[in-house]
C-alpha cells in the first residue's frame, strides 16, 4: 500500500472541492470583505468604525458574558451531577443519565419561548412567588434570560464529558490521597476535579463555542446586543454590503477558533496519564442519609428545570390562552390542527433537507474516514482538518459566506438563484454537522480491524467490493449513528436556517416556529410545530441508541 | 436494515417531497413584513381560485424586505412587495424599484383624512387602512392596579413606570411609524421630550415589533404601543387585552405594490387587484387578521365593536407626511437606538429617579428641589440632535446613502458613538440631580 489510487485521488479531490466550494471559499470571502476597501484594498478601517459604535463594543462584551456566565452556570449544575454518578452507589444515576439527553432533544429557542411564561415577569413562578412572599425573580429579563436558557439546554456537554473523564480516574490515585490525609472536599478539589479537568475542559469549551454561536436564542427572547444577532440584523437590514456584518463574523470565528484551541492545549499542556491502568475507577460508595437526600433533592431540583421548557411548550401547545396566569385558561388540540392544515409542508421540508443533509455527511465522512485510516493519499490529514474545522464556523456565519459567495450566481438551466435555492439550506446543514458525523464514521473504522479486509481481499475481492460487502456494513453502527446525530441536530438548527430561508414553502420546522411565533394567533400552533420537532428529533435519538446497541450485539455475534 | 435498502429508501423519499415540489407551473412571489396568519389566509384564497397558481411568501421584516428587492438579481425580482410602513414605499419608489400600472378598485376613496390611500403615480396602492394606539392586557391592569390610558401623554405618568413597552424604529417599520406620528404630531423637541420620557417608563425596548404585543399578551408587559391590528387580532383570538387609539394618531394606509422587472407581472397585477376586491378585503375581517379594509362597503359585514376609520370616531389628529418621514427615516431609528435603545437601563434608572424626587417634592416643596428637578428633567429628555440640525439638508444626506466609503461610515459611526456617549452622560447627572433634589425635600 504506497502511493494513492487513481480512484481514492479522484474521491479524494472530489471532497476536497465540495469542502472548497461551501466552506473554505465562503469563508475566505466573509474575511477578505472585512478586510477591503469597497473599492479593493486592505484596510483596518471596518474594525476600527466597529470598535467606534457603542452597540458593538458592547454586544461584543454581551456575548462574552453570556457564554462565560453560561459555562459557569451550567458547571454548577453538571459537577455534582457528574460526581454523584461517578461517586456513590445510589438508584439516581438513571435520572442523572436521562437528564443529559433531555434538555439537547429541544432546541433552546422554542425552550426560550415557553421559559418566558413559566419565569418571565409575569411567568408562572414570578405570579407564585409575588402571591406568596410578594417578591419578583428577573430571572428570564436581558441577558439573564439569555443564559438561563442557554446553560439549562447544554450543561449536559460538560456533565456527560465530566463523567467519563470521572470515570477514567484511578482508584489508587484517590486511595494515595486518603492514605495521605486528604478527605472531602479537599480531596475533590484537589485530586478528582483536577485528573477530571481535560473532559471538563472539553465540555466547557464546546458550551462556550455554542452560546457564542447561538442566533435563535437571543432573537427569541428579544435581546439583539450581542454579535450573532446584530450579524443577522446587520446584514438582512443594512444589506449584503454593510461591511460591520463581517467584521462581526471575523471575530465570532476568532472566538471560536480560541475555545477550542484553549481546550486543545489544556488537553495538550499537562499529562494527565495515570501510570497505571486496569486498576479499578474510582470506588462507589454508599450514600449516608443526609447525603442521600441532599443528592436527590440536588436531582430532583434540576430535573424540575430541565423539564420546564418541555412542559411549557407542551401546556403553550395544548392551551388556549395563557396570559397573566399560573397555567393556560383552559386546553385544546386546536393548534395541531392548524399546523397539520396550514403547514405539512414544513414537516416535510425539515425531514427533506436533514435527511439529504445528513446523507451527505455519512457518504463523505465514510470517505474521509477510509482514505485517512486506509490510504496513503496525500494531504489526507488536512481534509480531516477542514472538515473538523466547521466546528469553529458559526451557522449565522456560514450563511453570510454564502450569500455573498453565490450572489447572482444561478444553479445551471433553471435560471433559479442559488442563493434562493432550498440545495444551499441542505449544503449548509451538511458542511456544519459533517464534523459529528465524521467522528462517530472514523471510530467505527478505528474499531474494524484490518484484517478483515485482507481476507476478503486474499480471497480475491477487490477494492472496491472489499469496502462495499465488508467495510461499509461492518461500519453501520458508526455510520447510522452519524446519519441520526446529523438529521437530528440539523433538524433544530436555526441560525443558519434564518438567514438562508427565503420564502414560506422552502421553509423547514425551525423557521416555521420562529414564524409563527410571530404573531397572537401563532403562538400556540408554533408551540405545536415546536413539540412535533421534539418529538422527531427524541424518536431520532432513541433510534441511534438501538441502532448502536443492536449493532454491537450483531458484531459480537459475527466474530 | 442494510445500507442498500437505507438509501433506497431516503433517496426515494427525497426525490418525492422534491418533485412535489416542482410541480405547480406558475409562481408568484410576495415580499412581505405581514404574519403568517394573514399571508397564509390569502394565499390559500388566490390559490383556490387560479388553479396551478403556487404563491411564494418571503416573510422579512419591513427593512429587510426592501433590501432583498434591492439585492435580488435582475432577472429574479420578486413580484408584490406588501407591507405597512408607507415610507418603505416611498424608498421603493425613489430607487426606481416599483412597477407602475393601472389597478385601482374605484369603489375605495381617494383618501382617508388628508392622506392619499393610494400613490398618486400608481406605484403602489393602499391595501388596509392602520393607526396606531395602545394595546393592554386586563388582567396585568388590574392585578398592579392601573389605570387605562387614553393617550401617549397618559404613559409619562409615574404610575405606569415599569410597566410600558415599545419596540425599536430599527427593527420595526411599524414603530417607525409610531414614533414619527408622534414628532409630526408633537414637533421635534416636544414629540422626542415625550418619547423619551415613554422609554423612560417602559419595562423593555422589545427588538421585534411583534416582541410588544407578545409580551402584552402573555403578561410580560402592562402596555405596548401597537399598530392596530395586533391589538385587534389578539383581542380576537381571545387574549385578555383591549385597544384604544389615542388622539394623536396618524390613519395610514398599507400598500401592495408590483415589483418593477417582475418575473410575473400579470399574475402580480392579479393578485394586487384581488387583495383590493370585496372578496380579498373581506378575508382581512378574519379574526386572526383583524385589520381594516380599505372597502368602505367591507365594513357593513365587520362584526360589532370593530372600528370604522371612515365614520370619523377615531380622532386622527395627525396628518402624517411620508416626505418628511422619508428624509429623516435613518436619522430618527438612528437617535432612537442609541439615545433610547442601547441606554435604556440608564434612561430608565433616571426616570425613575426624577418620579420619585417630584413625588417627595409634591409633599414637601422646596425651591431649590424643584430647580435641580427641573434641569435633570432637561438633561434627560432633550434630544440628542436639535431640531435645526434634523432639518439640515447635507446632515441627512449622510444618513441616506446606502453605499458607504469606510470614510462616511466611520463619519456615521462615530457620530452615532458620541450620541450614545452623551445620552450616557445626561441620564447618570439627571439621576444625580434627581437623586439631590430629592434629598432636599427632607
Amino acid at each position: 500500500m504506497r502511493g494513492a489510487t487513481p480512484g481514492q485521488l479522484a474521491v479524494g479531490l472530489l471532497i476536497a472541492a465540495f469542502l472548497l466550494a461551501f466552506l473554505a471559499v465562503p469563508i475566505a470571502t466573509v474575511i477578505y470583505v472585512a478586510f477591503t476597501e469597497p473599492g479593493g484594498g486592505f484596510t483596518l478601517s471596518h474594525f476600527e468604525s466597529f470598535f467606534h459604535l457603542a452597540l458593538m463594543r458592547e454586544s461584543f462584551w454581551n456575548s462574552l458574558y453570556v457564554a462565560a456566565a453560561s459555562v459557569v452556570f451550567a458547571t454548577l449544575i453538571a459537577v455534582p451531577l457528574a460526581y454523584f454518578t461517578v461517586r456513590f452507589r445510589f438508584r439516581g444515576a438513571l435520572i442523572i443519565q436521562t437528564l443529559g439527553v433531555l434538555p439537547l432533544i429541544m432546541p433552546p429557542f422554542v425552550g426560550a419561548v415557553a421559559m418566558q411564561l413559566i419565569f418571565g415577569r409575569s411567568g408562572s413562578v414570578n405570579l407564585l412567588l409575588g402571591d406568596w412572599f410578594g417578591i419578583s425573580l428577573p430571572i428570564m429579563q436581558g441577558l439573564n434570560g439569555v443564559i438561563f436558557v442557554e446553560a439549562l439546554h447544554y450543561f449536559p456537554f460538560i456533565l456527560m464529558n465530566l463523567v467519563v473523564a470521572m470515570g477514567n480516574i484511578d482508584a489508587s490515585m484517590e486511595e494515595s490521597a486518603q492514605n495521605l490525609g486528604a478527605s472531602g472536599w479537599r480531596l475533590f478539589r484537589r485530586i478528582v476535579f483536577p485528573l477530571a479537568m481535560p473532559g471538563y475542559v472539553a465540555g466547557a469549551s464546546l458550551v462556550f463555542v455554542k452560546v457564542f454561536d447561538d442566533l435563535g436564542t437571543p432573537l427569541v427572547l428579544n435581546v439583539t446586543n450581542m454579535l450573532a444577532p446584530q450579524a443577522y440584523l446587520r446584514i438582512t437590514s443594512m444589506g449584503i454590503e454593510d461591511p460591520i456584518g463581517y467584521v462581526i463574523s471575523v471575530l465570532m470565528i476568532g472566538f471560536s477558533l480560541f475555545a477550542l484551541w484553549a481546550s486543545a492545549l489544556a488537553l495538550r499542556g499537562r499529562d494527565y496519564a495515570t501510570l497505571q491502568r486496569g486498576g479499578s475507577s474510582l470506588a462507589a460508595r454508599a450514600l449516608k442519609p443526609w447525603q442521600a437526600a441532599l443528592a436527590y433533592g440536588w436531582i430532583g431540583l434540576v430535573l424540575l428545570l430541565v423539564l420546564s421548557p418541555h412542559l411549557g411548550i407542551l401546556l403553550l401547545s395544548l392551551g388556549t390562552v395563557w396570559s397573566f396566569s399560573v397555567v393556560p385558561d383552559g386546553f385544546t388540540l386546536q393548534h395541531y390542527a392548524t399546523v397539520f392544515q396550514d403547514s405539512p409542508r414544513m414537516i416535510g421540508n425539515t425531514l427533506l433537507y436533514c435527511g439529504l443533509a445528513a446523507l451527505i455527511d455519512v457518504v463523505l465522512a465514510t470517505a474521509i474516514a477510509y482514505l485517512i485510516l486506509r490510504t496513503r493519499l496525500p494531504l489526507r490529514r488536512t481534509l480531516d482538518f477542514t472538515a473538523s474545522a466547521a466546528l469553529a464556523i458559526p451557522g449565522v456565519v456560514l450563511a453570510i459566506g454564502y450569500l455573498r459567495t453565490f450572489r447572482g450566481v444561478e444553479i445551471p438551466f433553471s435560471g433559479e438563484l442559488v442563493t434562493a435555492s432550498w440545495l444551499l439550506i441542505v449544503i449548509a446543514y451538511s458542511i456544519r454537522r459533517l464534523p459529528y458525523a465524521l467522528r462517530s464514521c472514523m471510530a467505527a473504522l478505528q474499531q474494524l480491524h484490518v484484517s478483515l479486509e485482507e481476507a476478503a481481499e486474499s480471497l480475491g475481492a477487490g477494492k472496491r467490493r472489499t469496502i462495499r460487502r465488508i467495510v461499509v456494513p461492518l461500519m453501520m453502527g458508526g455510520i447510522l449513528a452519524g446519519f441520526v446525530t446529523s438529521f437530528m441536530t440539523a433538524a433544530v438548527e436555526l441560525s443558519a436556517t434564518i438567514m438562508l430561508t427565503t420564502s414560506q414553502n422552502l421553509a423547514p420546522m425551525s423557521y416555521g416556529i420562529y414564524l409563527y411565533m410571530q404573531s397572537a394567533a401563532g403562538r400556540g400552533p408554533g408551540a405545536a410545530l415546536g413539540v412535533l420537532a421534539v418529538a422527531i428529533v427524541a424518536l431520532g435519538t432513541y433510534l441511534s441508541h438501538r441502532f448502536m446497541r443492536s449493532r454491537a450485539v450483531d458484531l459480537d455475534r459475527q466474530l | 436494515m442494510t445500507l442498500k435498502t437505507f438509501v433506497r429508501w431516503s433517496a426515494a423519499a427525497a426525490l418525492a417531497v422534491a418533485f412535489g415540489a416542482a410541480q405547480a407551473q406558475q409562481v408568484l412571489t410576495v415580499v412581505t413584513s405581514f404574519p403568517k396568519d394573514l399571508t397564509e389566509v390569502f394565499k390559500r384564497a388566490f390559490e383556490t381560485r387560479n388553479p396551478g397558481v403556487r404563491v411564494e411568501v418571503m416573510n422579512r421584516g419591513t427593512s429587510s424586505g426592501v433590501a432583498y428587492v434591492r439585492e435580488a438579481a435582475a432577472s429574479n425580482k420578486p413580484d408584490i412587495f406588501w407591507a405597512s410602513a408607507p415610507d418603505a414605499f416611498e424608498v421603493l419608489a425613489k430607487e426606481n424599484l416599483l412597477q407602475k400600472f393601472d389597478g385601482r378598485n374605484p369603489a375605495v376613496p381617494a383618501k382617508i383624512g388628508a392622506y392619499p390611500i393610494n400613490d398618486p403615480e400608481g406605484l403602489y396602492y393602499g391595501q388596509a387602512l392602520a393607526g396606531y394606539g395602545l394595546m393592554w392586557n386586563t388582567r396585568y391592569m388590574r392585578a398592579n392596579k392601573l389605570p387605562e390610558p387614553r393617550e401617549w401623554a397618559d404613559l409619562v405618568k409615574p404610575a405606569y413606570h415599569g410597566h410600558v413597552a415599545i419596540s425599536s424604529p430599527s427593527r420595526s417599520g411599524t414603530t417607525h411609524l409610531t414614533v414619527e406620528t408622534i414628532l409630526q404630531g408633537e414637533g421635534w423637541t416636544k414629540g422626542w421630550s415625550q418619547m423619551l420620557q415613554i422609554s423612560g417608563n417602559c419595562a423593555a425596548i422589545t427588538e421585534r415589533s411583534f416582541g410588544v404585543p407578545e409580551g402584552v399578551n402573555n403578561g410580560q408587559y402592562g402596555i405596548g404601543l401597537v399598530i392596530d391590528f395586533f391589538g385587534l387580532s389578539a383581542k380576537a383570538s381571545g387574549f385578555p387585552v383591549e385597544f384604544h387609539y389615542p388622539s394623536v394618531t396618524a390613519i395610514v394606509p398599507a400598500n401592495i405594490g408590483l415589483v418593477a422587472n417582475a418575473r410575473n407581472p400579470e399574475l402580480g397585477k392579479r393578485f394586487i387587484a384581488f387583495t383590493l376586491s370585496q372578496e380579498g378585503q373581506e378575508l382581512l375581517l378574519d379574526p386572526k387578521i383583524s385589520r381594516l379594509p380599505v372597502l368602505p362597503a367591507v365594513y357593513a359585514k365587520a362584526p360589532k365593536d370593530f372600528p370604522n376609520p371612515y365614520d370619523g370616531k377615531i380622532k386622527a389628529k395627525v396628518n402624517f407626511d411620508s416626505d418628511v418621514s422619508e428624509a429623516r427615516y435613518y436619522l430618527v431609528s438612528a437617535i432612537f437606538d442609541q439615545a433610547i435603545t442601547f441606554r435604556h437601563k440608564e434612561l430608565a434608572a433616571a426616570s425613575k429617579a426624577i418620579h420619585n424626587a417630584a413625588a417627595r417634592l409634591a409633599a414637601k416643596p422646596n425651591a431649590q428641589g424643584q430647580k435641580l428637578l427641573a434641569e435633570a428633567r432637561e438633561l434627560a429628555f432633550s434630544p440628542v440632535v436639535g431640531e435645526d440640525k434634523a432639518k439640515d439638508k447635507a446632515f441627512l444626506a449622510l444618513f441616506r446613502d446606502t453605499k458607504r466609503t469606510a470614510e462616511k461610515t466611520k463619519q456615521v459611526t462615530g457620530l452615532e458613538g458620541y450620541w450614545n456617549g452623551v445620552a450616557l452622560k445626561n441620564y447618570t447627572r439627571a439621576a444625580e440631580l434627581a437623586n439631590q433634589a430629592a434629598a432636599m425635600a427632607r
